[in-house]
Order: structure tokens, then sequence, then C-alpha cells
């Protein structure tokens, strides 16, 4: 899968599992201070991804996760 | 040094009538039942098909779905009716409140919803895949912590949780911390969403719900003698209570005193109420003498009035105990008649029905009351409202636990 792929199905489910504004998810979005998605949201959007990916994601591997981007990019790693 | 006056100043409610407080009102001295079919759930596994629900609420557009998702429905309607309340009290809604006011709301089961949401969640697809928000949802004190996140809340808070005695505790226990001089200002009130498929199975299973699904809006029928349990509602009311210094210093309309409050517990029995309704029957009196007053000089009450055969009973021979000849003078009335019964929210709407039938002069009846049970022979205002001059009012509030809140208010 294509980085704008995995990409457009982070955006999806930001919006319509979480009821974020479209336009705010851009590649550079901070997660807190730009989408409102705080330590507990970091939590939901964890478990949407591993649903959606079928993949595992350990705690540690999301410290360096604060954008969309380095989300998605983590998610690419994985695939 | 004589106690200092509490005043309320603004009213909200989302309720099965209305979701604002002048159609709220209009619909309860129409005498117009706010209960019908479940739409929210299937109730086809359930012996009980229909509930006071809330009509033509929508929370994503309300809060926005971020937002919303997040709560659990009982906070989305308490932040509602807290809106609708502080604006009614001119006080402006995109500022913090502060540290010198508190909040103190009731609730009997929380956010309940979310708990069997949860409880789903984990049967069928395990422990990693509970939502994360779920304790933040089904915790009793979640109302009481996102309200005061809204709207800036800083000062001391409390939930109370003594089932459908809730949010009648509440308001008196915002009034003794007002009186207190601890603040100045406290927002209460109660709420409950229980109206879901798990709790009302649960109620059905006590025998404590009408079973009357034929007939909806004509089930819930306090003081009749066909009556057979109580209606599930659901809703939040919220009131602005603060001291009556503090509302002529900003200049508030003041709606009524709250004048009186008794607590007590009937240490007897978890859900049937005391024979007699003895611990009902102290509360009462306990209030009426918490505001200075004598029995004669109590114009209305609004009873607790569930529908149930135990508790028209008891609730009627307390008021006889208490009363004496007077009983059979007072006008009282059972609005649960129109909203049925909601729960832990049901105080502080009581409350809210009680200080509007002394601003107004008119008493809401009890509706459904077509055939009078012997042991239920007051004067209950059957069917129609009436208008009378009233500056007295007391509304009785009993939970299972054995919790009897009652609060006297005044006009003046």
């Amino acid at each position: 899968m294509e980085v704008n792929e995995v990409f457009e199905k982070v955006k999806n489910l930001f919006v319509d599992e979480l009821g974020i504004d479209a336009e705010k998810v851009t590649m550079e979005a901070k997660l807190e201070e730009d989408l409102d998605i705080d330590s507990l949201g970091i939590v939901e959007v964890v478990m949407a991804f591993e649903d959606e990916f079928e993949i595992e994601i350990d705690d540690e591997e999301l410290t360096d996760v604060g954008t969309v981007g380095q989300a998605v990019n983590l998610l690419h790693s994985k695939l | 040094m004589s106690k200092r006056r509490v005043v309320i100043t603004g009213l909200g409610t989302i309720n099965p009538l209305a979701n604002n407080v002048p159609d709220t009102w209009n619909s309860l001295i129409n005498g117009e039942s706010g209960i019908d079919t479940i739409t929210a759930f299937d109730t086809s596994e359930l012996p009980v098909s229909f509930a006071g629900e809330v009509k033509n609420f929508d929370a994503n557009e309300y809060m926005g779905k971020q937002q919303a998702r997040k709560l659990d429905k009982s906070s989305q309607l308490s932040i509602f009716a807290t809106e609708e309340a502080l604006k009614d009290a001119n006080l402006n809604t995109d500022e913090r409140l502060g540290p010198n006011v508190g909040i103190v709301f009731g609730t009997g089961i929380g956010g309940i919803g979310s708990t069997e949401q949860a409880v789903r969640t984990f049967d069928e697809r395990g422990a990693s895949r509970i939502n994360p928000l779920a304790i933040t949802q089904l915790m009793p004190n979640s109302s009481t912590g996102q309200v005061a996140i809204k709207f800036g809340i800083e000062g001391p808070s409390l939930t109370i949780t003594t089932a459908c005695a809730a949010s009648a505790n509440a308001v008196g226990e915002a009034k003794n911390m007002i009186q207190n001089g601890i603040v100045d200002m406290v927002i209460t009130g109660g709420t409950e969403s229980g109206t879901t498929a798990m709790t009302i199975g649960a109620f059905a299973q006590i025998r404590a719900l009408s079973t009357n699904n034929e007939n909806p809006t004509g089930a819930c029928k306090p003081f009749d003698k066909d009556r057979d349990g109580f209606v599930m509602g659901e809703g939040s009311t919220v009131l602005v209570m603060e001291s009556e210094e503090s509302a002529i210093k900003r200049g508030a309309d003041i709606y009524g005193y709250v004048a009186g409050y008794g607590a007590t517990t009937d240490a007897f029995h978890i859900t049937a109420p005391a024979e007699g309704g003895k611990g009902a029957v102290v509360a009462m009196q306990k209030a009426i003498d918490d505001a200075g007053l004598v029995i004669d000089d109590i114009d209305y009450i609004n009873a607790h009035g569930t529908s149930t055969p135990a508790n028209d009973k008891n609730e009627t021979a307390a008021i006889k105990t208490v009363f004496g000849e007077q009983a059979y003078k007072v006008d009282i009335s059972s609005t649960k008649s129109m909203t049925g019964h909601l729960l832990g929210g049901g105080g502080a709407f009581e409350s809210m029905v009680s200080i509007l039938a002394l601003k107004n002069g008119i008493i809401p009846p009890t509706i459904n009351l077509h055939n009078p049970d012997e042991e239920c022979d007051l004067n209950y205002t059957p069917n129609t409202a009436i208008k009378k001059e009233l500056s007295t009012a007391m509304s009785n509030s009993f939970g299972f636990g054995g919790h009897n809140g009652v609060l006297v208010f005044k006009k003046n």
C-alpha cells in the first residue's frame, strides 16, 4: 500500500470514527494541538488503526508519533 | 445571625415533554404526556415497550460529533440543560464561572448505557477492544465533571446517587452550601438516561414498571386504582441557585426561594417504603421546619407519585400523618403522570415544576387519574390544571435504598 493510500484511510478513520473535520486532517496536523485528540483519544485512534489495518501497535512505537504524518509513516512501515 | 436566603435565578431542562423550560411548562399545564413507544432500541424481547424518551435531540448537531461521542447521553443532556439554565440566569456561558460557583448533581445510575455497551464489547471482542472512554462515560460523577469542564465551575462539587431522591438531595445540599456561605452560587440539578434495554429489563424484573404496552400515554396513573407501576423517563434539569444578595447584586430575576430541606432514611427495605411512609413523614416535617413554616402554610405538594401500588398508598398515608385534616385541603399533583419517572433527574425536574407553579399561579395536573383508589383519597388535581394564587410548595422525592428528600419552596 502506498503512503498516500494509508493517509486516505487514516483520514477517513479520523472523520468517520472520531468526528474530526476533514479539512483539519493533513499530514502536518498535530494530533493534540490541531485535532484535539487527548491521551484517551490516542488509545481510540490506535484501536481504530489496529482494526482497520489488521495489525498490532505497541505503546513504545507511539513515543515519536505526534502528527498525522508520523502516524501514517508508522502504519506504512508495518504493512 | 440569620441564615442567608437562597434563590433560584435560572432554569433549564430537556425531558420527555420538551427541550426547554417554556415548552415543558406549557405541556405540563395542558396535561400532555411525553410517554410513547420506545424508539431507541428493539424492545421485542422486553415485557415493556414504552418510556418517556427525550425527543428531537441530536447530540452531534448540538455539540459536534467529536465531543458528543466522548459523552454518555446522560452527560450530553446535562450540558444541554445547564446551558439553558445559565443563559436564563443571565450568566455568560463563554466565560468560566470560576471558584465561587459550586456544582451539585444527582443521578441514579449514571452512564448506564455506556456500561451496557462496554460489557457487550468485552463479551464480543475481548478486553483489548473496550472503548477507552468507557470509564469516563459510565462513572456516576461524569455529568458533574463534564458540566464543570464545559462551564469552568471551579468551586466544590458533589455527585449524589440516592436513586430517585438524588437530585432532590442535590438541590437540598446546594441550598445548605449557599446558606452556610461556602459559595455564593451552585449549579445544581439531575440527569438520567436509563431508557436502555438492560435497565428496562431489570426494572421490569422487580415488577416496578407498568406493562400497559397498549396505551403508553395512559400508562402512568398515579393514585389511580388501576395503576400498575412506574414508567421510565430520561432527561436532565438544572437550576441556578445563589444567595439572595448575589442575585440582587448582579440584578438577576428571582424565580423564588429554596426555603426548606428535609432528608431522612427509612433504614427498612431496599425497595419498599416503610409502612405508612415513616421516613417520608419525618423528611416532610423537617423540610417544613427548616423553612420556618407550619403545615397550614403549604399550598401545593408536588408528590413523588410514581404510579406504583406501594409508593402512592404510602405517600398518601405519610401526607395524612404530617398534615392531619389539612391533608384533605392541600392541592397535590404528580407530574410523573406526564413525564414518567426521571429517576435521579426527578427531584430537580419537580423542583422546577414547583417553582414555576408558584411563579405562574397554576397547579399542573395528575393525568390519567380516573378511578381513585380508596386508599388514595386526597386532592391530586386530577386531569386538569387549576389556577390558584400560591405562596409555598413542597416537593417529595423518595428513592430505592430508603432515601427521602423533601424540599420546600417559597414565592417570596
